[in-house]
């Protein structure tokens, strides 16, 4: 069967792929776009390692058909940062040491990033309940939530 | 070498941002699944419906004519291997077992057991085809817990095996394949003494590491038989060696490049997929790449044993223990090699006890083969042992911290499993959790506090380790320890301590098995330990050669040089020389006698361990069973703390892992020995609204056997919170609870009796 | 294994078009439980129609006869709402619910109500408000209350070409309001065990004028408990009638033992929901 063409934006870029109509995105952007930095850990939408944002919602990219992308937005991790200049939220992912592994940590900076483009100044307990859809195994979540506490701090002053 | 208590460190103890961080938080690390080669194919395990059965016959031919389908593999690819168990008291490994763990040969075992898998041009195709394969199976009754796996009419799950270790061992057909057992001074005379005596049995299920990334690997097998596997592990040379093994082929030919890895804490030890990528590439002369599905990792990877614990324990009305006595079962799975024998080596450690009896069994049923994880064994075994502590200070109306104290061992004490104990830091982490504010802080209704301990021996084992210096003045670290938690910055951390330079000016590395020196995995807690000492040493050499280098270009004798700093100064008579900077001798390298490029290797007989004190604070729903944990505080030595973020991170990771273990997490099975929850959805691991910030304190009795003084800190997290988490529950509820998990409809339960 | 074809319609005669024309065919709005069936090998659909791009499945508009909803709008747009969320705050909760944030950016209240899960949260909330839905197929429209839709676990009224195209939830009437509590071991990210909404109707002198009850996960389908419902009807809320309630609520439920829960515990839990959503709704509505 003929593969379906998707043309879409992807980190700010007009980007086309093609893809079957089972595929999900994240494996269009895994498999055919070498978009490695998306990561899968489970599939089923349980632990958010493959978060992405699709026309500015966040979603997990294993829950979306590629085909859905059609004319769409997508952004993943690889289009945090600003050129050379890292996203504040992976700044402090450094300087707490929010990541051991690491396999979690582009779902968590994703999420983390669509929670403070709409809450700047989150509590404690709305990063926790925003980000329960990202498993981490390795920290805990205690140095992740302090991360992107530290992070809002810095985009609040930023914009002040 | 300077005493580690007294030594001025400049690095050792801050904080810099790791080197591998960068390419973590901008998604450029390169983990298991992230690889990939031009021509590859994608392999596919076919695996059993039946948790316990006799393969008849397997017919592959129909999924090989489907159209894409380039190999298949069944266990009549791989060789005989002799049926030996090779292991010490902590654990082993059997050839045969390891081979039909990764397919199956007369039986399957378990729900998910591998028994063939495919080749083929798109993972899609390869999962086709896979259900094109003809199994024909007897299924036979399933041994699903340990009562029935040690019922004298229970179904045998390996007929030809009989038991070993210590005895008297059981006659006839078991399932019981391994006995470890430890003694000390006289039980009943022990008991006859003792004023109070508490007692239970405690239980506890299957659970899994749950690390997030799925396990996966590509390998190439070229024309003439050599083969390089990249693929996500612990233990680069352990795959080389285990895949060598079960294929059968010369070890020499296959190198191993480790990826990034996902998490592990244990997990990652065993091999399941890289023999059978090996065969399928070996056969369609194309390279082969196999990741699982998170399902297949809750159903056919490693997890560490249900278990089956009684324990009494006597004590004299002040305080003392007397005497001790427990039977432990372990739950094996499929084959052999629980981790009851470092189960028994941890169980009554912490505690002064004169006498002393303790059993552990290994038991085989029709479950997942376990594996490592996180101080094996060990957390399952506290668990009893702490909160029978804590009854025993409800008994005796004493402080739990006190009558801990009042028991704890100190150097000079010998384990249970006998050496002595050299420095070590019981009785520090229990004071500091006593003088935490956490100890002290108020609680209202339906909460409670829990305190509780964990020991864990800690690993040596061998390392490599090469250092060596640039013209720039900068230095790389060479190792062959896979980096899970943040070991590159630490070790790289040892190397800019000793040459004096920045952290920044050090590129640490984990190599391939053809670029670096032999090293054992990554486990044990033990790479910032043991492949640290490699570090250091092979750093102390560079040094050696740089003052030589220095003596040379000053033209005088090296004992009047020393290194200080970062550089060598002259001294004894050539003062007037100065100092000459790392830099500038790098630069000179050329001219003194070419690079400097240092290896250092070792293999330390002992860790010195490291134990840790938990504190716990849960609010427990009385109506509907729910816990919310409130606070959690972890004290633990971890001798010399290299970069305390790290440390921190080792230590909040363990317990919101036991936090899960105590609460929610466990494998349930349906009566044919199906997996209910394979999946993250149902398995139920914390998730950050489930946990509060987890306060860290470390505290830093020296490890003598260390020329800094560190101990291993990864694995002695996870020890104490199943009995901490426990404890808090029995504050708050004032119901023991004897089984894990405390998961809602258990906790009311319990209430609904206590008030019936 | 035959390949998936994908059609993403822009109109719901489009969409009737396409599920009439295969069996395999199925609807996708938010995908978060076809699409984990997929993964899992639970459905083969052979063709999936997106009905993200059909605007009527899109739109939301509220006036005051009440709300008008897409099938296809996302969890996270309806919680957003704030006019939505101060009408109907038990239903919002029910909503915000579903999954974590990522799932709540794609998950759909025609999605919780087609997968006929009894365990959906938003489905006891539904029933409270009196929210029915639109059906469109071959034959034309036609509405039907929620409580009637789902027939049994993963069965729904739906016939071949069908779908839901939107959700009617009457305006709330004066001095009333819902709520809705589940209980889950996990504090997110986990299925009910058991849910409970209750919506109520307060008198000027503060009784409860009318209520009404649904439970969720503890039968085949999420259920109305109109036992439990009258026993609320006439007080203030007193202990007596929560208790009363409650002992109706558990009578009416009849859970099983599953890997999320024991009956026994869901028999136990439920009247203690139906106690605590009955006093926030009670509280909710005393404020208005």
């Amino acid at each position: 069967m003929a593969k379906i063409r998707v043309e879409t934006t992807i980190n700010g870029e007009a980007t086309e792929y093609l893809c079957t109509g089972q595929q999900s995105l994240l494996e269009a952007l895994r498999d055919e776009l070498g978009l490695m930095g998306t990561k899968e850990g489970c599939a089923t939408g349980d632990c958010g390692a493959c978060s992405v944002v699709l026309d500015g919602r966040l979603v997990s990219s294993c829950l979306v058909l590629a085909a859905e992308a059609e004319g769409r937005t997508v952004k993943t991790i690889e289009g945090v940062a600003e050129g050379t200049r890292l996203h504040p939220l992976q700044q402090q992912f450094l300087e707490q040491g929010a990541l051991q592994c690491g396999i979690c940590t582009p779902g968590f900076i994703v999420a983390a990033q669509q929670l403070l483009e709409s809450h700047p100044d989150p509590t404690e307990e709305e990063v926790r309940f925003y980000l329960a859809g990202n498993l981490c195994r390795c920290t805990g979540y205690d140095k992740i939530i302090r991360a992107v506490l530290e992070a809002a701090a810095v985009l609040r002053e930023q914009t002040t | 070498m300077t005493e580690p208590s007294d030594r001025k460190f400049k690095q050792i103890g801050s904080r810099p941002i790791r080197h591998d961080g960068l390419d973590k938080v901008t998604g450029r690390a390169r983990f298991g699944a992230d690889f990939a080669l031009p021509g590859m194919l994608y392999g596919v395990f076919a695996r059993s419906p039946h948790a316990h059965a006799r393969i008849l016959s397997i017919d592959t031919s129909k999924a090989e004519r489907l159209e894409g389908v380039r190999a298949a593999v069944t266990a009549a690819d791989l060789p005989d291997l002799p049926d030996e168990w090779m292991g010490v008291t902590e654990g082993g490994t059997c050839p045969s077992e390891d081979s039909q763990n990764v397919l199956a040969r007369e039986k399957v075992l378990y729900h998910g057991h591998a028994v063939a898998a495919i080749a083929a041009t798109t993972f899609e195709i390869a999962r086709e085809a896979c259900g094109l394969i003809d199994v024909e199976y007897e299924v036979l009754e399933p041994v699903l817990d340990l009562g029935r796996a040690l019922a004298p009419d229970a179904p045998i799950l390996h007929e030809n095996q009989a038991p070993f270790g210590d005895e008297p061992l059981p006659q006839g057909p078991t399932n019981i394949a391994r006995q470890v057992a430890f003694e000390g001074g006289d039980l009943e005379a022990g008991f006859a003494r003792a004023d109070v005596v508490v007692e239970g049995t405690f239980e506890t299920p299957m659970v899994h590491q749950g690390y997030i990334e799925p396990h996966a690997c590509v390998v190439d097998v070229r024309e003439d038989g050599t083969s390089e596997i990249w693929c996500a592990t612990q233990g680069p040379f352990g795959v080389k060696r285990a895949t060598a093994m079960i294929v059968g082929c010369d070890a020499n030919g296959i190198k191993v490049t480790p990826s990034e890895i996902g998490g592990g804490f244990g997990g990652k030890l065993s091999v399941y997929l890289e023999p059978v990528a090996h065969v399928l590439s070996r056969k369609s002369g194309r390279p082969v790449k196999m990741q699982m599905t998170r399902e297949e990792v809750f159903r056919a990877t490693g997890p560490t044993s249900g278990a089956r614990i009684d324990m009494r324990v006597g004590a004299k009305r002040d305080g003392t223990l007397v005497a001790a006595e427990t039977r432990m079962a372990y739950e094996a799975g499929a084959f052999r090699g629980s981790a009851v024998g470092a189960a028994a080596m941890t169980v009554l450690t912490p505690y002064r006890i004169p006498n002393f009896k303790i059993l552990g069994l290994d038991v085989v049923l029709n479950k997942p083969k376990a594996a490592a994880y996180r101080a094996p064994g060990a957390p399952i075994a506290a668990f009893a042992t702490e909160s029978l502590m804590d009854e025993l200070a409800r008994r005796l109306d004493r402080d739990p911290i006190d009558l801990r104290l009042q028991n704890a061992i100190e150097e000079g004490d010998h384990a249970k499993y006998g050496p002595a104990f050299k420095r070590i830091g019981l009785r520090e982490t229990l004071e500091a959790a006593r003088a935490h504010p956490h100890y002290r802080a108020p609680l209202a209704a339906n909460q409670g506090r829990g305190v509780a301990c964990g020991f864990w021996m800690n690993g040596g084992y061998q390392s490599s380790a090469t250092v060596s210096v640039d013209e720039d003045g900068s230095a790389v670290v060479r190792t062959g320890s896979p980096d899970i938690g943040g070991s590159r910055v630490a070790l790289a951390l040892m190397v800019a301590e000793e040459l004096g330079i920045s952290v920044a000016r050090v590129r640490p590395f984990v190599g391939d098995t053809d670029s670096v020196g032999y090293c054992d995995p990554t486990g044990g807690s033990r790479v910032t330990y043991a492949t640290g000492m490699a570090v250091i040493e092979a750093s102390r050499q560079v040094i050696e050669h740089l003052r030589a280098r220095a003596a040379t270009i000053w033209g005088v004798g090296l004992d009047a040089v020393e290194w200080q700093d970062g550089c060598a100064v002259a001294t004894k008579g050539a003062a007037e020389k100065g100092s000459l900077p790392l830099g500038e001798i790098a630069e000179q390298m050329r001219m003194t006698g070419g690079p400097i490029v240092v290896s250092a290797s070792l293999s330390p007989p002992a860790a010195g361990p490291a134990f840790g004190t938990h504190l716990c604070d849960v609010e427990v729903d009385p109506e509907t069973g729910c816990t919310k944990v409130l606070r959690y505080t972890v004290v633990q030595d971890a001798g010399k703390a290299v970069h305390p973020t790290y440390v921190e991170g080792q230590f909040q990771g363990g317990a919101a892992q036991g936090i899960g273990w105590a609460l929610n997490e466990e494998y349930l099975w349906d009566e044919k020995g199906r997996v209910e929850n394979a999946g993250f959805l149902d398995y139920r691991m914390p998730v950050a609204s489930d946990l509060p910030m987890i306060d860290t304190v470390i505290v830093e009795v020296p490890n003598p056997l260390h020329p800094y003084g560190v101990r291993g800190v990864g694995e002695t997290p996870i020890v104490p919170p199943l009995g901490t988490v426990a404890n808090a529950m029995r504050a708050a509820t004032g119901v023991r609870f004897y089984s894990l998990p405390m998961s809602p409809p258990r906790v009311l339960e319990a209430l609904e009796s206590r008030q019936g | 294994m035959a390949p998936s074809h994908f059609e993403a319609p822009t109109d719901v005669e489009a969409a009737i078009a396409l599920l009439s024309r295969r069996p395999g065919a199925r609807p996708l709005a938010g995908g978060t439980d076809l699409l984990v069936q997929l993964r899992l090998g639970a459905a083969t659909p052979d063709l999936f129609v997106d009905l993200k791009r059909i605007p009527r499945l899109m739109a939301t508009s509220l006036d005051s006869k009440g709300l008008t909803l897409g099938a296809a709008v996302p969890a996270a747009e309806i919680v957003e709402n704030a006019s939505i969320r101060s009408l109907w705050p038990g239903l919002v909760e029910a909503t915000a619910l579903i999954g974590s944030s990522q799932i709540q950016g794609r998950a759909t209240w025609g999605g919780n109500l087609c997968n006929a899960s009894p365990a959906a949260d938003a489905v006891p909330a539904m029933i409270v408000c009196g929210a029915k839905i639109v059906l469109a197929g071959p034959g034309g429209e036609r509405e039907v209350l929620i409580e009637d839709f789902t027939t049994g676990p993963g069965e729904t009224l739906l016939e071949r070409g069908e779908l839901v195209v939107e959700f009617r939830v009457p305006a709330p009437a004066p001095r009333s309001a819902d709520a809705y509590l589940r209980v889950t071991p996990r504090s997110e990210m986990d299925i009910a065990v058991v849910g409970v909404g209750v919506q109520l109707e307060l008198d000027r002198e503060g009784r409860v004028a009318s209520a009404r009850v649904a439970l969720g996960a503890v039968a085949p389908t999420a259920v109305r408990a109109d036992a439990a419902a009258e026993a609320l009807v006439g007080s203030r809320l007193d202990d007596a009638a929560l208790d009363r309630a409650a002992v109706a609520a558990s009578t009416s439920a009849s859970p099983i033992d599953d890997r999320r829960g024991t009956a026994a515990y869901r028999k136990s839990v439920v009247g203690v929901l139906t106690k605590r959503a009955a006093r926030i709704a009670y509280e909710r509505a005393q404020a208005r």
